[in-house]
């Protein structure tokens, strides 16, 4: 490749030294490397420690973002040190200088190596990240339909890098939060039509208080990801499976919020704040805010609930009335919440997997072998032959019927 | 510039003052909110948690009817976690030809349907994108001389990125400090600035969620920020409203007030505070202006 001929280029890096046995607070140290500008941030951080100072501590592999060994923070962001350009990161650093330093939420052992035994791993065993077998095993291999191992493919492109740990947001203030790699893992098992433990595992992280409830939805994990597992996504189709399929009631509130959420937004097309904190606590009914839980969780609130009131942030008529849209507005809403649930299985479209298709089908020609465009009040095609009919759901690309027993995918 | 406007359901329920600081801005920038008063609430992740399909069909109604208010030349939103939310979807509707009929399908019933490329801004993009920061420097009457602002974005407009539109050429996720910067205040940077205000977990784990609300404004506080500016009206909720909680969990007095994006440009376009409805805070934002004078900061 012409890049390859490149000349070198001198980049200063900056980089976060620590030894924690030393007894000496972290500093920084800088050195200028020169490397082209295609090479690596990994490959300027070894430079230094040829070149300058062999006591710098980074642990590495492949060089090639497969084993997962060099996540760093690169400018504040997570990355991996082999799978970031050199010109790259002077782009996005603040004064030029490329700023390296260890993962967060995981503690260092040496300058830019974390422990991933104390955190990482300690929580990847947590949701017990193997098959549990449906019994009787088959004496040669598990015979599934293909479509329902594609959808796990996502969770099992991860590389176990940790990014996405270092930079959970809600780690930072509950280092017991089970966190997205470890969920994301948990889902790559729920996911599997041959585990037989779907309701086990689901109720399991569904009751810990520090388990997929506890996700705060920042999204930090989705970008931090090197490789697209979207771990906050695999979060929320575990959520979905728990509440929707297994009715799982959990000690956090999860379903509860979830139920009352939906279904005042359904009742009044907006939402109805005053209504919807109680219900998550005493249950999704008008009668959940005289619950116990939701008494005390009033009582507790009152610190907040009194200035609001004395500043007439939130007056009490205001509170008490629903908020709702025009009547046949909401009788529209109420039709489109009807015909979705109503449907036998539920559709994903999971673009990780469906990519970007902006051709349609031209209309009345087959899209998929043997299966003709469906009736032209559902326009939309399914495409493979186990998908459902059209009254049953959506499209077939990439959309994901589940189901409660997660034999067709989930 | 005419928009097809959806405030959100917050901004109308416990942080009035938003949608109302809104309105009254409006006019100044030359801005025509035709609302969307008969679309539904975008779900806020939790109806896309309970089904895909479902918020992305009742965000498509959202789309289908912003498409057609005559003469608008986008949609607007003054939330994050809606501007969020419809990304999302959008993102579907508009990468797969076959999955947006088939959610066409069920609007049918009323008549409606999503055509894929609408555009979906937040007013702080419209802001910068449309109006521009010359512009908007221009219409300044009251100048944030000495104001120190620490931007507070909210997770759900910068992240993520490529979904969100947020590159070199629009760097989305600096535009409030630019903004800041051209009302003639002081940008305050602080560690949590764009992370997790802690909202979306208060049900469930309400010690994480508050300490989360409680560590960031306490950085702010250590950052000598007079107050912060947030274009999200849950992270509002959870920064203003539950501050005397936050309190109480992280152990210190904060203190620290929190204006809503159209607050801050109201106040610099010459508006009164009571317009803006800033007596309606939790926190009186007493550090921002005085309020027998209408000096900027003066009590900062």
């Amino acid at each position: 490749m012409a890049e390859t001929h490149l000349p070198p280029e001198k980049f200063t890096v900056r980089l976060r030294r620590y030894d924690p046995e030393s007894g000496d607070a972290p500093y920084w140290d800088e050195h200028t490397i020169e490397l082209a500008p295609h090479r690596s941030v990994l490959e300027a951080v070894l430079q230094a420690r040829d070149r300058f100072d062999g006591s710098i501590g980074i642990r590495c592999s492949c060089r090639q973002a497969i084993c997962g060994s060099c996540g760093v923070r690169v400018n504040g962001e997570p990355a991996l040190a082999c799978h970031t350009h050199l010109d790259a990161a002077k782009r996005s650093a603040r004064d030029g200088v490329i700023e390296i330093e260890p993962m967060g939420n995981m503690p260092v052992l040496k300058d830019l190596i974390v422990d991933m035994d104390d955190v990482h791993w300690k929580k990847i065993r947590r949701v017990t990240p193997w098959l549990l077998a449906k019994q009787p095993v088959p004496e040669r291999e598990y015979l599934v339909p293909a479509e329902s191992m594609v959808d796990v493919t996502q969770t099992m492109a991860c590389i176990q890098c940790g990014a996405c740990v270092s930079d959970c947001l809600a780690m930072e203030v509950d280092p017991l939060f089970i966190g997205p790699a470890a969920l994301a893992k948990a889902y790559r098992f729920v996911g599997d039509p041959r585990d037989d433990q779907q309701f086990e595992r689901l109720n399991d992280l569904a009751q810990d208080p520090h388990g997929m409830f506890d996700c705060t939805h920042c999204f930090k994990c989705v970008d931090a990801c090197p490789k697209d597992v979207n771990p906050m996504g695999q979060i929320m189709r575990l959520r979905r499976i728990a509440t929707s399929d297994h009715h799982i009631v959990d000690q956090n509130n999860g379903e509860r919020h979830e139920a009352a959420f939906t279904s005042l937004i359904r009742d009044n097309g907006l939402l109805w704040e005053a209504e919807l904190l109680p219900r998550s606590y005493g249950g999704n009914s008008w009668f959940g805010k005289f619950h116990p839980a939701a008494g005390k969780e009033l009582l507790s609130s009152l610190p907040a609930i009194v200035k609001a009131l004395v500043r007439r942030k939130v007056t009490p008529a205001g509170a008490l009335k629903p908020h709702r849209i025009p009547k046949a507005d909401l009788r529209s809403v109420q039709a489109i919440f009807e015909k979705v649930e109503s449907r036998d299985r539920r559709y994903e479209l999971n673009l990780y997997i469906a990519g970007e298709d902006e051709e349609p089908p031209p209309p009345e020609v087959p899209v998929a072998a043997g299966i003709v465009a469906p009736i032209a009040d559902e326009p939309a095609a399914p495409q493979a032959a186990s998908t459902p009919t059209p009254d049953e759901g959506g499209p077939g690309d990439g959309g994901t019927p589940t189901s409660p027993e997660g034999s067709a995918s989930q | 510039m005419k928009v097809a406007y959806w405030p959100g359901c917050v901004s109308r329920g416990f942080t009035p003052e938003l949608h109302g600081s809104m309105a009254k801005v409006a006019p100044l920038l030359d801005i025509e909110l035709v609302e969307l008063d008969r679309a539904c609430c975008t779900g806020a992740g939790v109806i896309a948690e309970h089904n895909q399909e479902l918020a992305d069909t009742l965000n498509a109604r959202t789309f289908a009817l912003a498409q057609q208010v005559e003469g608008a030349a986008m949609m607007m939103n003054i939330c994050s976690t809606c501007q969020g939310a419809q990304s999302e979807c959008q993102e579907r509707l508009d990468a797969n030809a076959e999955y947006r009929a088939h959610v066409n399908t069920t609007l049918a019933a009323e008549g409606l349907s999503y055509e894929k490329g609408l555009t979906n801004k937040n007013f702080l993009w419209l802001l910068v994108e449309e109006i521009g920061l010359e512009k908007l420097r221009s219409l300044v009457r009251r100048p944030l001389t000495n104001l120190r602002v620490g931007p507070f974005y909210g997770c759900y407009i910068v992240r993520p990125r490529e979904r969100l539109g947020i590159d070199q050429e629009h760097p989305r996720d600096q535009y409030l400090d630019q903004v800041i910067d051209a009302l003639g205040g002081t940008v305050i940077e602080y560690a949590g600035m764009r992370k997790c205000c802690g909202f979306p977990i208060i049900t469930m784990n309400k010690d994480a969620s508050l300490k989360q609300a409680g560590r960031h404004l306490g950085d702010a506080v250590d950052a000598d920020a007079d107050c912060l500016v947030t274009p999200c009206p849950l992270c509002h909720l959870n920064l203003d409203l539950q501050q005397p909680l936050a309190e109480r969990l992280v152990g210190r007095e904060l203190d620290m007030p929190v204006l809503h994006l159209p607050q801050l440009v109201g106040l610099a376009l010459g508006l009164e505070p009571k317009e803006l409805g800033m007596n309606r805070h939790v926190v009186r934002p007493t550090s921002v202006i005085d309020w027998s004078t209408s000096v900027v900061g003066a009590a900062g």
